[in-house]
């Protein structure tokens, strides 16, 4: 299909929310030589999720889940924000008017300026939207 | 082969009574003459062997405990010398000493011949391997287990405890049918096997499992016996009365206690109250041929529960349903009763958490708090957070149900809490009271 290219698999691992856990994940993915190239931390009481884009998805899932990681892959979607104030209000607004529902997001600022990550309920019907918005995805090859 | 030894299996059961009478009679008289530690004590009670003029006279005689073992280490209230005794087994001393406990030949004629009864009760025999993974050594379980398969022509694979992968490939390769251990090492041993690409059920010709010496429910016994793909038999004993010596028969419905070697009842563990069949208490034990260490109204301290109709399979002897917890792993949370069992009960239904658990006792204030580490099964884990929560207050609210007493629950990573591979430990105990 036609959205699939925009379609970024990111791994998501359950962790405890104790001292060194990140630092062993961390440790995995660089013993793969595997580049993470956005990642963020979601909290819950005595748990988290670490969810991670990495340039090497099926390596990383392979090596977390034999090292005893509960880990699943998960669809998201980037898109480009114009890196000067305004640029969050500006998607931000247009995923409002469209009705787009964010279930969560994180961003970071790199080589190709701001980049927005979003999960959504329906990934494809979200490209679609986007795109025909005029608003710019990245696609996956761009991180995988 | 049906029956070990029919005659006395299919016994009638006024005569089996007559026979069990005949027996303590005797038991009694010998141990108020020959035993300075039993004498004294029916002194103190007042109770005379004239006095057993019935078999339900058995309940006029004082009770024995583990701490009665352990105040006369090593082998103080032994009947017979040390001379007349062909081994010894060493009790692990979980809390301050060990136990000794001693065996003249009868002894271990009685205890093979136990077991061999059970054994052939659920259908092992000639043609069968059985892997010993049971410890070897003081522990009883090992040889135990080890003479009765050989009495029954069974082939031994001693491999006792430990080792776990190598134990899967010798069960591969000497065509392994039945094996003996505890259950959480048998789900241990599942564990294992699948990380290293086999399954039980399919690549091997496992068939059944003896499985004892720690409390396990019926939600575990379905469990080992859907994903192993095996009949899991329960067995029961403790070095007290030989070791592990009454199996399940075929039935699966409670394991056999041989009436000419054992008397059992069942008490209110408070009141000490006589239970009737059905009715859960704590099983207390009588051994009725036991010549080196005999063990009279022994609380051994676990509890469950009788049935005393003659059996589906013939065998007219009462069976013991499967140990459900015992008295002293019993927790008293805000006054509550809380036996791990019902935990593990609990869990097994709630597919999102694997089997093992991990129960923390603390004191937070004056009340007690009580958490429950659970592991989330790698099928259920999904990247969403408000996802884990529900099944995290599914857990609680089950939980709650089941023990009704309210308990936190804390979600941790698959494979992070210890596993066993003797007698399970699954509590700690916090508290300074």
């Amino acid at each position: 299909m036609e959205t699939d290219r925009y379609v970024i698999k990111q791994i998501s691992i359950f962790s405890e929310n104790r001292p060194g856990r990140l630092a062993a994940i961390a440790k995995a993915l660089t013993e793969e030589n595997i580049n993470i190239l956005a990642f963020s931390i979601a909290e819950a009481d005595g748990f988290g999720v670490v969810r991670a884009l990495v340039d090497k998805p099926k390596l990383a899932y392979d090596k977390l889940t034999g090292l005893g990681f509960n880990v699943a892959f998960t669809d998201v979607i980037a898109v480009k924000m114009r890196e000067s104030p305004g640029g969050l209000y500006e998607i931000a607004k247009m995923l409002a008017n469209v009705q787009i529902n964010i279930e969560y997001s994180y961003a970071y600022t790199g080589k190709e300026g701001g980049v927005l990550i979003l999960r959504v309920d329906d990934a494809d019907q979200a490209v679609r939207l986007i795109t025909s918005l005029g608003a710019t995805l990245l696609e996956s090859r761009v991180f995988q | 082969m049906m029956f070990w030894d029919p005659r006395v299996e299919e016994m009638p059961k006024e005569e089996l009574q007559k026979l069990q009478y005949k027996l303590l009679k005797t038991l009694v008289y010998r141990l108020y003459s020959f035993s300075p530690f039993y004498h004294d004590r029916m002194k103190e009670t007042g109770v005379h062997p004239d006095d057993i003029q019935t078999l339900a006279d058995i309940r006029k005689l004082p009770f024995m405990y583990k701490r009665d073992l352990r105040d006369n280490y090593p082998d103080k209230i032994f009947v017979a010398g040390q001379e007349d005794l062909v081994r010894y087994h060493v009790s692990s001393g979980t809390t301050g000493k060990p136990t000794v406990v001693g065996y003249t030949r009868n002894d271990l004629d009685n205890w093979t011949t136990s077991l061999a009864r059970g054994l052939v009760s659920c259908g092992l025999g000639r043609g069968d391997v059985l892997q010993v993974s049971y410890g070897y050594g003081l522990f009883t379980g090992g040889l135990g287990l080890h003479y009765g398969a050989e009495r029954v022509g069974a082939t031994v694979l001693p491999t006792s405890v430990g080792n776990t992968e190598r134990q899967i490939e010798l069960m591969q390769d000497l065509h392994t049918t039945a094996i003996a251990c505890t259950p959480s090492y048998l789900l241990h041993m599942g564990e294992v096997a699948e990380k290293m690409g086999v399954s039980i059920r399919d690549d091997t010709d496992l068939r059944m499992g003896i499985l004892g010496a720690e409390p396990w429910s019926d939600a575990m016994k379905a469990r080992i016996e859907d994903w192993l793909g095996i009949k899991a038999y329960d067995i029961y004993g403790t070095s007290e009365l030989y070791g592990p010596m009454f199996c399940e028969c075929a039935e699966q419905n409670g394991f056999h206690v041989w009436g000419d070697l054992a008397y059992v009842e069942i008490l209110d563990p408070v009141t000490g109250e006589s239970l009737g069949p059905g009715e859960k208490g704590e099983l207390v034990v009588t051994m009725l041929q036991k010549e080196a260490l005999p063990m009279i109204r022994y609380r051994i301290g676990d509890i469950t529960s009788y049935e005393d109709g003659v059996c589906a399979c013939g065998r007219t002897h009462p069976r013991v349903m499967r140990i459900s917890g015992r008295v002293d792993d019993m927790l008293i949370i805000r006054g509550i009763n809380v036996f791990p069992s019902q935990i593990e009960y609990a869990l097994m239904t709630i597919p999102e958490v694997g089997q093992h658990f991990q129960i923390v006792v603390d004191r937070k204030g004056a009340l007690d708090d009580m958490l429950v580490r659970v592991e989330v099964a790698r099928e259920s884990f999904s990247d969403k957070i408000t996802d884990l929560m529900a099944i995290r207050k599914n857990v609680e609210h089950k939980l709650r149900n089941t023990l009704n007493v309210a308990v936190n629950v804390e979600l941790v990573e698959p494979g992070s809490l210890p596993r066993f591979e003797g007698k399970a430990k699954r509590v700690i105990d916090r508290r300074q009271l």
